[in-house]
């Protein structure tokens, strides 16, 4: 039998966008356990509500995370409003759903891009990217930002979008969908790829919800959890169902992101087709007061923000739980047995936002 | 919102969650005074949301979970070294080296 061996795997390793450390202990080239670092840059952004105007600290918020910012400050609103008891207006709730929606798809681009760049297929990755930036110029068009842009405010949204615009952004992206398809169709059925992804890192639905995985990751699994399903926002008014492949393996994890693209452009066009008229925010008045627990769906998976205030402009605390924190303990799960050679895209295959990790 | 908690009880409530199938969704802190923190399990089993809450001195140290839920151990680092607590029974024990702090346990309320 071989000596065991471990191998530090990062903190910084070409396909990682951000620090993450493994320790593999290996047989030969076989992993037998991984055992993960991170913290290399915590930046203790939850204590800075104990300073921060609440109002003001949804900039904050946004800025936990440089891809789903959007989800992140809206997730932080939403905490606010309902310690206060605010209801914000209609099309406040349906147009945070198209913007929610426009940062899965592009979050979801800019992952598929980086996996695909990952297992060394540079042109599948320039063309995720080259449709990402797309919606990212429909990001730009309706908010003056691409990533980080600023659109939501305790008592709803700062910026409407006119109904034309809407069934532009529509039209747009239907045109997308069949670029999406044929990068999608690489994705599933080329063999190189394939040989890569099917049957590597099997994760089953009992350890997806005893490690406690989220998101994509727990839905390749077959558990059928999804945030939109408890109808947050407006997705109570859209048709919805979770996305769940079975196989728990990276192949699935990849399908079950291809299909959310489709999904996310289908609830956009039912927003548009439903959203309503009128105001887009509702005055706040006070400070607040009380504690609650609200959790929404990013593209990563499920986020939850816990909130405890005293009657102050300042919030007694802010405690953010991140998916990719919930999906770090899955991935050690996935770790053991898998070749040496995998483990750069197993980790991909969590999409690892150490960003929000370490917020 | 939340179910009372009584730390002696910790490990039995566990138990009882994870043979009926809940999810560990997250351990929180909070600093609420000079001398108590307050402990946030929360567990989810499809729509069900539960969390259970206690206020603990800071000196207690609370048994770790991490023997019932492995996913509980990131959880159980994080708050030992932003907050000081400790948890007798950690799986995987970073010893205060989870978190790359400029300051000592950051969180605990003991400075400004």
């Amino acid at each position: 039998m071989t000596k065991p061996t471990i191998i530090p795997f990062g903190p910084q390793h070409p396909v990682f966008p951000e620090p993450i450390h493994l320790d593999l202990v290996v047989e030969d080239e076989k992993v037998i356990q991984g055992i993960p670092s991170i913290g290399f840059i915590h930046r203790g952004l939850e204590r800075l509500v104990e300073v921060k105007d609440f109002q003001e600290y949804v900039y904050v918020a946004e800025r936990i995370c440089g891809i789903c910012s959007f989800i992140h400050g809206m997730s932080y609103c939403q905490a606010v409003e309902q310690v206060m008891n605010i209801t914000i207006t209609e099309r406040a709730a349906y147009l945070r759903v198209i913007w929610s929606e426009l940062s899965r798809i592009h979050s979801h681009l800019l992952w598929l891009g980086l996996f695909a760049d990952g297992f060394g297929f540079e042109s599948l990755f320039m063309q995720s990217w080259r449709i990402r930036e797309k919606i990212l110029d429909i990001i730009e068009a309706t908010t003056g930002g691409r990533v980080i842009f600023g659109s939501c405010k305790v008592g709803g949204v700062r910026r409407d979008i006119t109904n034309d615009a809407l069934k532009s952004i529509v039209d747009q992206l239907l045109a997308y969908q069949k670029e999406i398809h044929e990068i999608s169709a690489v994705f599933t059925k080329d063999k190189t790829v394939q040989s890569r992804l099917v049957d590597v890192g099997v994760l089953s639905e009992t350890d997806a919800i005893q490690w406690g995985a989220v998101g994509p990751t727990a839905r390749a699994s077959g558990v059928a959890e999804d945030q939109r399903s408890s109808g947050y926002a407006a997705y109570g008014q859209l048709e919805f169902a979770p996305i769940v492949e079975q196989a728990g393996d990276s192949h699935a994890r990849t399908v079950v992101r291809l299909k959310e693209l489709d999904q996310s452009i289908d609830l956009i066009r039912q927003a548009v087709s439903k959203m309503p008229e009128g105001t887009i925010d509702v005055k706040v008045t006070g400070f607040p007061t009380g504690e609650c627990f609200i959790r929404t769906e990013q593209p990563r998976g499920e986020v939850v923000y816990y909130l405890k205030a005293n009657g102050t402009k300042f919030l007694q605390r802010l405690r953010v739980r991140t998916p990719t924190f919930a999906n770090i303990p899955p991935l050690l799960k996935m770790l053991p047995g898998c070749s040496l050679s995998d483990v750069p895209i197993l980790v991909l295959t969590i999409d690892p936002c150490i960003s929000c990790t370490e917020r | 919102m939340s179910e009372d908690l009584n730390i002696d009880q910790l490990q039995e409530i566990t138990r009882t969650k994870f043979d009926e199938g809940y999810r560990l969704v997250q351990i929180g802190c909070t600093t609420i005074s000079t001398e108590q923190f307050e402990m946030n399990y929360s567990f989810n089993r499809v729509d069900q949301f539960i969390n259970y809450q206690t206020k603990i001195s800071k000196e207690v140290s609370i048994p770790s979970i991490s023997n019932i839920y492995p996913n509980a151990f990131l959880y159980e680092n994080e708050i030992h070294d932003l907050f000081g607590i400790q948890f007798p029974g950690l799986a995987i024990d970073f010893n205060g080296h989870f978190y790359k702090t400029a300051i000592p346990n950051p969180f605990r309320g003991d400075q400004k």
